[in-house]
C-alpha cells in the first residue's frame, strides 16, 4: 500500500526574472515501509519533490496524498502539524542549532512530538551516547549529521525524507552515517525517501526513482539490495 | 524544564551580550529618565495635593488699599464663596547682624481669637502666636535656616515706615509660600528674603490699619464659577483700591511651583520617547540580523514542525527580555537619581514633608513602554522570520543584487580610490539604515546640545538682562509714590554714583476680549540704569506720548505697533486711558509696558512722582550707603541686582552640572549603543568578505577602514543633523517653558556645539575600539569555510 503518492504534481516558480519549471507533471507511488532512493542530476526537481511530499512546499498543481490526505489541500497550519507528527527530516547541511548541545538539539524535537522517544535513545541508536553534551562545532560532520539523524527518528516519524544526507561527507564517513539512518530506520520502520547524486547509494535501496527534468523518467525495483557495509563510492 | 528553545535564546542572548548590553543602557536611560521625571512629578504632585488640602489654601486672592473689615461680610455675600479671610500684609525690611545690606520680607497678620480659615500654618518648631501678643513673630523656614536663628531670637524691622522689633516664637510653612521668592525675583533668596506672621491687632497697630485690611483671601464652594465670583471681588474691592483678584493658579508661589510640574511632564516625556526610539531602532537592527543569520536554523523548526507563531514568538521572548532587563536597569537607576532629585526639589519647594514616593504604577508602566517600543519595532523583522517559507529558509539566503547606479557613475565615485568605493556601495546598498544609524547618533548629540544649551541660554539671558536692563546695583521700592524731588535726597547719600526715578503703577490691558494685568512703568526718556531694549539689543529711548510694550505681551494680545491700547490704572484715580503703541521691546524676564514717566503722572493726573529708584553704587561706600538706606522709612523693599544675578547663576549652575553629567551620560549611552550595534552589524554581514580581502592580501589597517570608514561616514553624518535637532528640541523646550514671568532665548554657544561633537566622536571610539578587536582576531581559515 503507498503511504504517500502524487499524481500530476506540478511546480513552477520564479527565479529573479525567470519562470522555473520544476516539476512538470510527476506521478508517483511510495510504498509503506520502502527505502527509496531518488536520483537525477541538479534542478532535476527532486528536491522539490521532497519539499512538497514532506510538506515544506506547496505544488502549483496535482495533488499529493499521504494516506488518505491531500496534502495540497492543507493549510500551512495543517502542514506544521503534518511536518510535526509524521515526517522526519535530514538534510545535507545537517542544520542543528549551533548553540544547542546535541542532547538538546534532538530535545527540540521531542518536547513537541506526540509519542516520542527519548533524546538519550534517539542518541544511543546512532551511536552517540557518549557525546550527548557536546556542542556541534564539537562534533565531526559525520557526527552532526548522526545527531540530525535522531533529532529526525526521535519522534518516531512514518515517512523520513533525507536531502542528501552525505553530501558534505567523505566517502568512510558517509557510509558510518548511511547505516546509522538504515539501522535505526528499522527500528521506527518509517518509509524512507532519500535524495542523492550518487548512484552507488541506490543499491541500498527497495526502490530507485530517476527524475529528468521536473519528471520521472524511470523507477527500478531492486531486487538485490545490499547493507551499507558492503557500498563503495 | 527550561526547554531547548529557551536555552536557544539565553545562549544567542550571550553571545551577544555587548550588544544586547550596549542596547539595555539607552532603554535604561530612557526608563530611568521615565521613573526620574514622574516619581518626582508623582510624588510633588501628591504632596502639594494634600498640603494644599489640609492647609487650606485659598482659591481666590486680592490685594486693595483698605478697606473696612464690616466690608467681609459683603464679600461673603458673593455667590460662590466659601470661605473669607480679611488679613493686613505689608512690606517689611529688616536688618539681619550677619548682613550689611537690609533684607526685604512680608509680614502677614493672623486672626487673634481663631485659627486662620485658610492658608493654615504648619508649625515646625516652637508655639504660634498668643492671641494679641504684641512682640511675637513667626518665621517661614528657610529664611530661619538661611539665617541659623534661634527661638527668642530677636529681629528688627521696618513695616510700612515704622519700626518693630519682634521676638521669633514659632518656626512655619505655608502653602502660600512653598517657593518662597521675592516679588520681582526669579530664584528664592532665603538669605535676603523672609515671611514673618504676627498677631492682626498687634500688626494693625504698628501700621495703622485698625479694623481694616488689605488683602483677602477666598476659598470657593464647590460648584462656584471663579470668573464671576472675582469679578464681583472686583467690584466690591474697587473703591478701596482694590488691585484685581487673581486665582490660585497665578498666585506666585504655586505659579513656580505648577511650572515645574509641568516642566517635569513635558521633560518626562520627549527624553524618553527618545531614548526609547532609538533602543527600538537598535533592536530592530541586531534582531533582523540574528534572523538574517538564523535563516537555516528557522527552516529547520519549520521542517521539524514548529508553528509560525511559536518561531516568532521565540524571537519577540527574546526583545521582551532585553527590554524587560533594559526596563529593569532603569527603574533601579531610576530610583537611585530620583532620591536625589527629590532632595534637590526639597531645597526649593518648602512642603512639610516630601518624600520620594516609589511609584509602582509608574514602574509597570516603564517596562511595558520598553517593551511595547521595542516590540514595535521588531515586528517588521519577526514576522519576517515567522513568515519565512520553510523550503526557502533552508537554503541561504541569495547574494545581493548589485546594479549600476546614479553613483557609481558619477564623477566624484571615480575619482574614489578602491577602498572608498566599496565604503560608498555599501552605504548606498543600505542608504535607510545607514540613515537611520545617523539618526540614532544625532538623537545623541541633540541630547548634548539640549542639556548645554540650557546653561548657554540662562547665561544669555542674563547676560542681556543684567549688562543691558538691569543694569543699577541697587533698587529700592517706596512704601508709597514719593515726589521726584525725592530723588535728590537720595542722590545725596555717600557712595550714590547715579540714582534714577521709576513709576510703577499696576494696570489692566485691554485688546478687544484679551485683557491682561501687568504693571506700567514710567521711565526718564533716555535712563542709563533700567533700561529697555529691542530685539537687536540696542536700548530703546521713551517716547514722548505712547508706550513701549514688551513683544511677548503684544503677542499675546495681538497687538502691532502703531495699534491703541486700553489701560485701566488699578489705583489712584483709576483713569481708563488710550494710549497708542510705538514701540515693542524685547525682554525675556517679565511682560512690561513702559512710558516717559512724565507723560505718565500728566496721564495720572498727578505731579511727577516715583516708587521705585535704580541706584548705582560705588561699591566702596556700599556698606554706608545700605545703613543709610534702611533708616529712611519710606523704603519698603530693596533688591541688591548682581546679589540676584548671583544667586541665579550660582544655584543654575549647581543644578545644571548635576543635570549635565547625566545628560552627558545617558546620551553616550545613545551614541555608543548606536555605532557599537552598526559595527557588530556591520562585521557580521561582512566579516567573510573582509576575511576574504585579507586572504587576498589586504593589510589590517585597509580592511579597519573599509569597515569604520562607513561608519565614520555614518558618524559624521549625524553631526550636522543632530547640531540641528538639538536646535530643534532646544527650540521645542524654550516654546513649552514660556512662562508670563520670563522667556528663555535660545542660544547655543559655539563651545555646545564643539563639545557636543568631542562627546559623541569619543564615544564613537570607543565602540570602534572594541570592534576593532574583533576585527583583529578574525580568523582567517574558518571564514573562508563560512563559519559565522
Amino acid at each position: 500500500m503507498a503511504i504517500l503518492s502524487a499524481e500530476n504534481l506540478k511546480k513552477t516558480y520564479m527565479a529573479g526574472e525567470t519562470r522555473v519549471e520544476a516539476l512538470r507533471g510527476v506521478t508517483l507511488e511510495i510504498p509503506e515501509g520502502e527505502v527509496v532512493v531518488m536520483l537525477g542530476p541538479s534542478g532535476s526537481g527532486k528536491s522539490t519533490f521532497l519539499n512538497i511530499i514532506g510538506g515544506l512546499d506547496q505544488a502549483s498543481e496535482g495533488h499529493v496524498y499521504f494516506h488518505e490526505q491531500d496534502l495540497a489541500r492543507m493549510s500551512s497550519h495543517q502542514l506544521t502539524l503534518y511536518r510535526r507528527e509524521h515526517v522526519g527530516f535530514v538534510f545535507q547541511a545537517y542544520n542543528l542549532v549551533p548553540s544547542l548541545t546535541a542532547w538538546e538539539n534532538v530535545s527540540l524535537v521531542t518536547e513537541i512530538a506526540r509519542h516520542p522517544m527519548s533524546p538519550d535513545e534517539a542518541l544511543a541508536a546512532v551511536g552517540l551516547q557518549h557525546r550527548t553534551r557536546h556542542f556541534p562545532s564539537q562534533l565531526s560532520g559525520g557526527e552532526q549529521q548522526r545527531v540530525a539523524i535522531a533529532r529526525a527518528i526521535a519522534k518516531k516519524p512514518e515517512i523520513l525524507l533525507c536531502d542528501e544526507p552525505t553530501g558534505a561527507l567523505d566517502s568512510e564517513t558517509g557510509i558510518v552515517v548511511l547505516k546509522a539512518l538504515l539501522d535505526v530506520n528499522k527500528r521506527v520502520a518509517a518509509t524512507c525517501v532519500i535524495i542523492t547524486h550518487n548512484s552507488a547509494v541506490a543499491r541500498l535501496a527497495d526502490r530507485v526513482i530517476h527524475f529528468v527534468d521536473g519528471q520521472v523518467s524511470r523507477v527500478e525495483q531492486n531486487t538485490n539490495k545490499i547493507t551499507p557495509d558492503e557500498i563503495e563510492w | 524544564m527550561i526547554g531547548a528553545l529557551n536555552l536557544k535564546l539565553l545562549r544567542d542572548c550571550r553571545h551577544i551580550k555587548t550588544q544586547i548590553v550596549a542596547i539595555m543602557l539607552v532603554m535604561a536611560a530612557g526608563i530611568a529618565v521615565f521613573i526620574i521625571m514622574f516619581s518626582v512629578l508623582d510624588s510633588l504632585q501628591l504632596t502639594k495635593r494634600t498640603y494644599y488640602d489640609r492647609y487650606q489654601f485659598a482659591d481666590i486672592f486680592a490685594a486693595l488699599t483698605r478697606a473696612p473689615e464690616t466690608l467681609a461680610n459683603r464679600i461673603e455675600e458673593i455667590e460662590g464663596v466659601a470661605v473669607v479671610e480679611t488679613r493686613v500684609v505689608f512690606g517689611a525690611i529688616l536688618q539681619m547682624d550677619s548682613m550689611p545690606e537690609p533684607v526685604s520680607g512680608r509680614i502677614i497678620s493672623l486672626p487673634d481669637q481663631r485659627e486662620p480659615r485658610l492658608n493654615q500654618l504648619y508649625l515646625r518648631q516652637g508655639r504660634f502666636v498668643y492671641p494679641y501678643e504684641t512682640d511675637a513673630v513667626l518665621v517661614n523656614e528657610s529664611f530661619y535656616k538661611a539665617h541659623r536663628l534661634a527661638l527668642g531670637d530677636k529681629l528688627s524691622f521696618v513695616i510700612n515706615g515704622f519700626k518693630r522689633e519682634l521676638r521669633i516664637v514659632g518656626v512655619v510653612l505655608s502653602p502660600e509660600y512653598v517657593y518662597s521668592i521675592a516679588p520681582g525675583a526669579l530664584m528664592p533668596d532665603d538669605k535676603r528674603y523672609g515671611v514673618f506672621w504676627m498677631s492682626r491687632r498687634s500688626l494693625e497697630a504698628a501700621v495703622n490699619m485698625q479694623g481694616a485690611f488689605n488683602d483677602v483671601a477666598l476659598k470657593l464652594s464647590r460648584h462656584a464659577r471663579p470668573e464671576q465670583v472675582m469679578h464681583a471681588l472686583d467690584s466690591l474691592l474697587k473703591p478701596y483700591g482694590g488691585l484685581v483678584a487673581y486665582e490660585r493658579k497665578e498666585q506666585l508661589s504655586n505659579f513656580f511651583v505648577e511650572n515645574e510640574l509641568k516642566q517635569l511632564r513635558v521633560f518626562g516625556m520627549l527624553a524618553p520617547m527618545i531614548f526609547l526610539t532609538v533602543a527600538a531602532f537598535l533592536v530592530n537592527v541586531v534582531m533582523s540580523r540574528q534572523i538574517a543569520t538564523q535563516r537555516e536554523q528557522i527552516g529547520m523548526f519549520k521542517a521539524v514542525g514548529y508553528t509560525d507563531r511559536e518561531i516568532a514568538f521565540l524571537y519577540l521572548k527574546m526583545v521582551l527580555l532585553i527590554s524587560v532587563l533594559g526596563a529593569l536597569s532603569g527603574i533601579l537607576l531610576g530610583t537611585w537619581m530620583g532620591t536625589g532629585m527629590i532632595e534637590m526639589y526639597a531645597r526649593f519647594f518648602h512642603f512639610p514633608i516630601l518624600q520620594y514616593s516609589f511609584s509602582y504604577k509608574v514602574m509597570v508602566f516603564g517596562v511595558f513602554i520598553c517593551s511595547a517600543s521595542a516590540i514595535l519595532g521588531t515586528l517588521h523583522a519577526v514576522r519576517q522570520a515567522a513568515s519565512l517559507p520553510p523550503a526557502e529558509a533552508m537554503r541561504p539566503a541569495s547574494p545581493v543584487r548589485y546594479r549600476e547606479t546614479w553613483f557609481s557613475r558619477s564623477f566624484v565615485y571615480h575619482r574614489l580610490d578602491f577602498l572608498s568605493r566599496i565604503i560608498a556601495r555599501q552605504l548606498e546598498r543600505r542608504p535607510v539604515r545607514a540613515l537611520l544609524s545617523s539618526l540614532g547618533v544625532s538623537f545623541s548629540m541633540s541630547i548634548l546640545i539640549f542639556s548645554f544649551f540650557m546653561q548657554d541660554s540662562m547665561d544669555y539671558m542674563l547676560d542681556v538682562q543684567y549688562d543691558m536692563t538691569q543694569r543699577e546695583d541697587l533698587n529700592l521700592s517706596f512704601t508709597e509714590a514719593k515726589s521726584l524731588q525725592a530723588l535728590e535726597q537720595i542722590r545725596l547719600l555717600p557712595g550714590v554714583l547715579k540714582a534714577e526715578p521709576i513709576r510703577q503703577v499696576p494696570v489692566i490691558i485691554k485688546a478687544g476680549h484679551l485683557e491682561k494685568r501687568t504693571a506700567l512703568t514710567g521711565l526718564i526718556e533716555n535712563p542709563d540704569l533700567f533700561r529697555v531694549i529691542d530685539k537687536h539689543l540696542q536700548p530703546v529711548r521713551m517716547p514722548p506720548k505712547g508706550l513701549i510694550m514688551n513683544q511677548r505681551l503684544a503677542e499675546k494680545l495681538n497687538i502691532v505697533t502703531g495699534d491703541v491700547l486700553s489701560i485701566e490704572v488699578l489705583e489712584g484715580k483709576r483713569q481708563s486711558l488710550q494710549i497708542p503703541v510705538s514701540g515693542l521691546t524685547q525682554e525675556f524676564i517679565g511682560m512690561g509696558v513702559y512710558m516717559d514717566i512724565y507723560e505718565l503722572s500728566k496721564l495720572l493726573d498727578e505731579t511727577p512722582r516715583m516708587n521705585m529708584a535704580s541706584i548705582m553704587l560705588d561699591q566702596n561706600y556700599a556698606a554706608s550707603t545700605y545703613k543709610r538706606l534702611r533708616q529712611i522709612p519710606a523704603v519698603q523693599g530693596l533688591n541688591i541686582v548682581p546679589v540676584l544675578r548671583q544667586i541665579f547663576e550660582d544655584l543654575m549652575a549647581e543644578n545644571m552640572l548635576r543635570m549635565a553629567a547625566i545628560n552627558i551620560l545617558f546620551a553616550s549611552f545613545i551614541s555608543f549603543g548606536v555605532i557599537y550595534n552598526t559595527a557588530r552589524i556591520a562585521l557580521s554581514e561582512r566579516g567573510r568578505e573582509l576575511a576574504n580581502l585579507r586572504v587576498l592580501g589586504l593589510t589590517r589597517k585597509e580592511v579597519a577602514y573599509l569597515l569604520f570608514g562607513e561608519l565614520g561616514v555614518i558618524t559624521l553624518l549625524s553631526l550636522p543633523l543632530g547640531m540641528l535637532l538639538g536646535y530643534g528640541l532646544s527650540y521645542g523646550l524654550m516654546v513649552s517653558m514660556d512662562t508670563e514671568l520670563y522667556s528663555m532665548p535660545v542660544y547655543i554657544d559655539r563651545s555646545t556645539y564643539g563639545i557636543s561633537t568631542l562627546i559623541v566622536l569619543a564615544s564613537a571610539a570607543v565602540s570602534f575600539f572594541l570592534v576593532w578587536r574583533k576585527v583583529d582576531a578574525l580568523d582567517l581559515v574558518s571564514a573562508q569555510k563560512g563559519v559565522e
